[in-house]
């Protein structure tokens, strides 16, 4: 346990010392993977956890991301109507876009609205017992919805094309590379921020009551637990953290376009996790690293095998290493454990 | 004496099937009530109304002065009616320990739940009741690695320390070897000390040692009521198991 405190510690002092031994393209392709862990953590939360599959995540990134970029685009816009409202033909700021100008508005609507529409989703699902395939199934339409209603509504959103072409934070320029070692070192802190909290959450009584939940839901109720309550509380709260890491995802990418919160990209982070170990929220940050250093090296390299490689790799992780990177692992300590102790019997022995 | 629990005329209906059509039970304190009666005499389904698992179509429920005919499951747990179901249900991947932990009376709302800590008493409760089902040993091993009547105990084990007034066993026994049903049997009249008990039981033979009570069910009614002998020596009753084994689809050892 001692051992693995301080492997942690090692992992986040690492990343955390990122700008002084990679390049500036590196270090930005960094700062995103560890943005999209932040979401592998929340699907920890409730996929491996608490068994609850959603394959509408995207929408929750998606939304903190937007918030994030509303906020950048009135500064950058200056005063004025943003450039794609003005090729619409829109002639004023719309109403819900005005509070956005104000920085802790946005950053504070960037988690509080996934979390929100997330509390909403599943609290109607929950609570009329809608589970697994089913409740799937729903947070993907949810995509869809959101996904066209985000095209449709271009003269709000840029259509197709996003939000884009920012300029400043807090009026320290985004080109400026300090600006984004800055956001980096943001990222890293939220994500072990985040990670911890996740671990407390998840070695106190509540991690007991999700796995309880996740192995048999209706011994809990008959426990005296309603784990529609709980339920709720573990989707919304992987919601937040996913709407946190769309906002630190903008401000370091540039951009947030619908295509980015889509159902392509809501199962990759599924994937990520499952390629991690789904049971682990260190396995999870890493299958997410793991898996986009993978994706950007090989659609580098060879963009028309990225799906196609994508897709093996999944079926290989469920067929013969269902717990992921992290039970590769855990079994390689347990092995590890047998052995020293086999030894020390054998040391036992020798001396007597 | 005040009765723990009363049902009035319950009906229960799937979909035009009717599995209650009209259930009188009451039970009163420290009783411990068998229910018997061919498969789908509607046993379970009367206990799975009074937890609240399946809703009653009409009639009511009251648990001493409270109508819970209405009330969702996990409020009637909390109130003391605890359940056991028919095969194990434990949480496999938490150790058993762990699964006296979630079971262990104690505020299962999400707030407090955040912040719980194991105390020393509850440590001690836990261990206590642990040692009684024979299980203190085992504590540390995942739920899942135990074996069948272990689980089964494991169950119960979660039942008793949430300090239940009433407690529903269906077909605790099923599964267990001699040793253990003897040994279940004899801590159904220990546990009557503390609640009340309803069990559903299939073996006549376990019912005749440990029965004091027997309530028989037939076709979603109660046939009657009364000790084992009085029950054996009814006629309907006869009729009803005597004409199932002329059918040859039946056989009870009544």
């Amino acid at each position: 346990m001692v051992n693995q405190r301080w492997g942690y510690w090692l992992f986040f002092a690492a990343l955390f010392l990122a700008p002084f031994y990679l390049t500036e393209f590196r270090l930005s392709l960094l700062g995103k993977f560890l943005c999209l862990a932040i979401v592998a953590v929340g699907i920890s939360l409730i996929w491996g956890y608490t068994g609850i599959l959603s394959l509408g995540h995207g929408v929750y990134f998606g939304l903190g991301a937007y918030c994030m970029a509303m906020y950048l685009k009135l500064e950058a816009s200056r005063g004025h109507l943003p450039d794609f409202m003005e090729w619409s033909g829109v002639r004023e700021l719309p109403w819900f876009w005005k509070p956005f100008s104000y920085p802790m508005v946005a950053i504070a609507a960037a988690i509080a609205l996934p979390t929100l529409l997330a509390a909403l989703l599943s609290y109607f699902t929950f609570k009329n017992r809608i589970k697994g395939v089913y409740f799937s199934l729903l947070s993907q339409a949810v995509v869809v919805v959101l996904v066209t209603l985000f095209i449709g509504k271009q003269e709000w959103t840029g259509g197709t094309n996003g939000l884009t072409n920012f300029s400043t934070v807090f009026g320290f320029s985004l080109s400026s590379p300090l600006t984004q070692i800055v956001l980096y070192w943001l990222t890293t802190i939220c994500l072990a921020l985040i990670f911890v909290a996740a671990r407390r959450l998840t070695s106190g009584r509540l991690g007991k009551v999700l796995i309880a939940i996740r192995d048999a839901e209706n011994r809990v109720r008959f426990l005296g637990f309603n784990p529609t309550v709980y339920k709720v509380f573990v989707y919304s709260l992987s919601a937040a953290f996913a709407g946190v890491a769309g906002a630190l995802f903008v401000l370091q990418v540039g951009l947030i376009s619908p295509e980015m919160m889509g159902i392509i990209p809501s199962i990759e982070m599924v994937l990520w996790v499952a390629v991690g170990g789904r049971h682990s929220l260190m396995g999870a940050i890493v299958g997410a690293i793991v898996m986009n250093t993978a994706k950007s090296f090989l659609s580098e390299n060879y963009p028309d095998l990225w799906l196609l490689l994508l897709g093996a790799l999944f079926v290989v992780v469920v067929l013969f290493v269902p717990k992921g990177l992290a039970g590769i692992y855990e079994s390689l300590v347990a092995v590890r454990i047998k052995a020293k102790r086999g030894h020390e019997r054998e040391a036992r022995v020798d001396v007597s | 004496m005040k009765p723990v629990l009363m049902c009035r005329d319950v009906i229960v209906d799937f979909d035009g099937f009717r599995a209650l059509q009209g259930v009188d039970l009451t039970v009163y304190p420290h009783e411990v009530r068998f229910l018997i009666g061919p498969n789908g005499a509607g046993k379970t389904t009367l206990l799975d109304v009074i937890c609240g698992r399946t809703r009653a179509t009409d009639g009511r429920v009251m648990f001493f002065s409270h109508d819970i005919t209405k009330q969702p499951e996990y409020e009637i747990v909390q109130m003391g009616i605890a359940r056991k179901f028919q095969s194990p249900s434990i949480f496999p991947f938490l150790t058993v320990w762990e699964n006296m932990e979630l079971a262990i009376r104690q505020d299962r709302r999400l707030r407090s739940v955040l912040r719980a800590k194991r105390t020393e008493k509850e440590e001690e409760i836990m261990a206590a009741q642990l040692e009684r089902m024979g299980l203190l040993d085992e504590r540390h091993r995942l739920a899942g690695t135990l074996s069948h009547g272990q689980k089964q105990w494991l169950e119960i084990g979660m039942q008793l320390i949430q300090r239940p007034q009433l407690l529903l066993l269906d077909e605790p026994i099923a599964g267990m070897s001699a040793a253990e049903r003897e040994r279940t049997g004899e801590w159904l009249h220990e546990i009557a000390e503390h609640c009340a008990v309803i069990i559903v039981e299939h073996d006549m033979d376990f019912v005749r040692r440990y029965s004091k009570q027997v309530t028989v069910m037939h076709e979603g009614k109660v046939l009657c009521e009364g000790s084992i002998d009085e029950v054996q020596q009814n006629e309907q009753v006869i009729d009803v198991y005597l004409g199932r084994r002329k059918n040859a689809c039946y056989v009870s050892g009544m």
